[in-house]
């Protein structure tokens, strides 16, 4: 099985005109797209470097690794959601063919926030607005993108989403959000951001604050939207890789901006080519009678600050294997073993000694 | 053998409001903690193991029970700093735990407040530099640092150094690993065990995810609507559950060998 991103051969991506793609199911694009923070002293952060992907209907893209590396910014910049100090450098982002990159932020949020992609906020559960009904806000979502809908077709509309993914929505929609319960209001939650069936849903960290019989809860919620086919695709974002095992089709591994390796679950996840994604693999626990010989190993040090550009490797300096010609030779993403890699020895046997998947 | 126990806790209830609407967080727990030994309070959200948490910490009173510390009946009223010289807690939330207004360094030096007697001047800057190098923090990384300038997984390595200042006898950690990724955990686990070895400390882990607990604890207590409903050395537990609690709790964990939920094909990035 291979990845299909980007679609023009590898050694190519840095010259030539882009050849347009042909047409394809993906429902989400992007093509070496590049985003940075400036801070208030003028400094520029290359946050995301060059990167490019494509979702196809009906997949769901686990975009993994640790805080600091570029997923939430990676997201933004999908959304079009550049607002400052982030700021768009270069490369496209396209949903549905249609590219987001040029549009102005009002243009943005009337139509392509929530019709096209929406997302699915952290916090779910402290997302609700106390003082408010969920009708109201749920009305919300639909006046600002149809400012001509009647009270009545907004209320059948709700009652028949509602009802759809298991709610009682009589009471539901009358209530408080502090008189319904916190699996409910995750629902609602869940429900208020996919109400008009956006082509992408980006759910960023969903369940890192819920407990594990909650969490699953909302995975299994997610799944039931996709099999109702309210939600086509999906980029779900975390730093659990044994979530994502179960969640995602394919897994892009992040790492200072950059995708370290990008391939389908099983291979990033049981026979991952990149020392990165092994030593992230390394550091999982689980509760399995084996667990306690096999120690988990803790990356040490932070990924590196992005406001000059790094010669080499990016991982280098905390890479358990790194080699000396590692710090100097830039890395290009390449196929290795069916799945785009970064890293110079990926098909050597140097990688090997990192981590050990579980 | 009364010596060797840390904690005891004898059919100890918790219970907020009157009447109708009250709330049992605790409900007749019965437990005992040795000395050096490290337990770990495994429940969903809102099963009491915080409440019990800092009923240990003498943040709350138990309304009915018994609750020892040393041997001796742990009371609500005088100096509740002599308590805390030998309990201390690492919280969830680091970044709420530190003043923002402050150094890091200046609220490490701070926590020289809690002893009896105060070290000379020299003497606490050493022992900060110490407790930081024990964190595997070079003293110059913070060097007037303000929390906001650190990561989360730094901070809560600084509420790991204030326990390697305070040197308490018992360390209650409450989710300490919940705010932060996933290679950090890795780190903050090993702190733990650390503690345990060079200092000799006894510590409640309190957490959600039982798989933490079985890596790092010497007993697993299973708490659920505030009972505590399964207990044991780590793989009795795991292996063979006596509750549907911890059953549920087992197959909740995502793990990469096991079907999580039953689902259709998916679809992959195939050309």
């Amino acid at each position: 099985m291979t990845v299909s991103a980007p679609v023009r051969p590898l050694e190519q991506a840095a010259s030539g005109p882009t050849p347009k793609p042909a047409k394809s199911n993906a429902v989400l694009e992007v093509e070496d797209l590049r985003v940075h923070y400036v801070t208030r002293f003028g400094h520029k952060i290359q946050a995301v470097d060059g990167v490019s992907f494509s979702l196809k209907q009906g997949e769901i893209l686990g975009i993994a690794g640790e805080s600091g590396c570029g997923k939430t910014t990676l997201v933004s910049g999908c959304m079009g959601l550049y607002i400052p100090p982030l700021f768009h450098t270069s490369g496209d982002v396209r949903i549905d063919g249609k590219s987001i990159v040029g549009m102005t932020l009002e243009q943005n949020r009337k139509e392509v926030l929530g019709q096209k992609i929406a997302m699915i906020p952290q916090g779910a559960l402290n997302s609700l607005n106390p003082t408010r009904k969920i009708k109201d806000m749920a009305a919300d979502m639909i006046l600002s993108h149809d400012e001509s809908a009647d009270k009545k077709s907004i209320n059948d509309r709700l009652r028949e989403r509602f009802t759809r993914i298991g709610l009682d929505a009589d009471h539901v929609l009358n209530s408080y959000p502090v008189e319904l319960p916190a699996g409910t209001k995750q629902r609602c939650v869940i429900g208020i951001s996919t109400l008009l069936n956006p082509k992408v849903v980006v759910a960023d960290e969903p369940t890192s604050a819920l407990d594990v019989s909650t969490q699953k809860a909302v995975i299994k919620l997610l799944f039931e939207l996709m099999d109702q086919e309210i939600i086509s695709s999906m980029l779900f974002i975390t730093h659990e890789l044994p979530l994502l095992r179960h969640v995602s089709s394919s897994i892009a591994v992040m790492y200072a901006g950059e995708f370290v390796e990008y391939g389908t679950t099983e291979q990033v996840i049981f026979e991952g080519r990149q020392p990165y994604s092994r030593a992230l693999m390394g550091s999982m626990l689980s509760a399995e009678p084996g667990q306690k010989s096999r120690k988990p190993v803790a990356i040490e040090g932070a990924p590196p600050k992005l406001d000059k550009p790094i010669p080499g490797c990016r991982f280098a300096e905390r890479c358990p294997v790194a080699q000396p010609d590692c710090r100097t030779t830039e890395q290009v993403l390449r196929i290795v073993a069916g799945r785009q890699v970064r890293c110079k020895y990926a098909d050597t046997e140097v990688v090997e000694q990192v981590g050990g998947g579980l | 053998m009364t010596d060797a126990l840390k904690f005891q806790a004898k059919n100890i209830s918790r219970v907020f409001g009157h009447g109708k609407k009250s709330v049992t967080a605790v409900d007749n727990v019965t437990f005992e903690i040795r000395d050096r030994e490290i337990i770990s309070l495994v429940g969903q959200s809102g099963c009491g193991k915080t409440v019990l948490a800092k009923m240990l910490l003498r943040l709350e009173t138990p309304t009915s029970g018994e609750l020892l510390f040393n041997g001796k009946p742990i009371t609500a009223t005088g100096d509740p700093r002599n308590h805390w010289r030998q309990v201390q807690a690492v919280f969830q939330d680091p970044f709420s735990c530190f003043n923002q207004f402050f150094t890091i360094r200046s609220q490490l030096k701070s926590s020289f407040r809690l002893f009896e007697t105060k070290p000379s001047p020299g003497e606490i800057e050493e022992r900060v530099d110490q407790a930081l190098l024990a964190v595997n923090i070079k003293p110059k990384e913070v060097e007037g640092k303000y929390p906001f300038e650190l990561s989360g997984g730094q901070m809560q390595r600084m509420l790991l150094a204030r326990i390697f200042i305070l040197k308490p006898q018992v360390l209650i950690a409450d989710e300490p690993t919940s705010m932060v990724d996933a290679c950090s955990r890795a780190s903050i686990l090993d702190y733990l065990l650390k503690l345990k070895e060079e200092l000799s400390m006894t510590i409640v882990f309190v957490t959600h995810d039982i798989g933490l607990a079985y890596y790092i604890s010497d007993s697993l207590y299973i708490m659920h609507k505030g009972k505590m409903v399964d207990r044991g050395a780590p793989d009795d537990v795991i292996k063979h559950p006596t509750s549907d609690v911890t059953k549920q709790l087992l197959e909740d964990i995502p793990d990469v060998h096991r079907q999580w939920i039953a689902r259709g094909t998916p679809v992959h990035a195939a050309e």
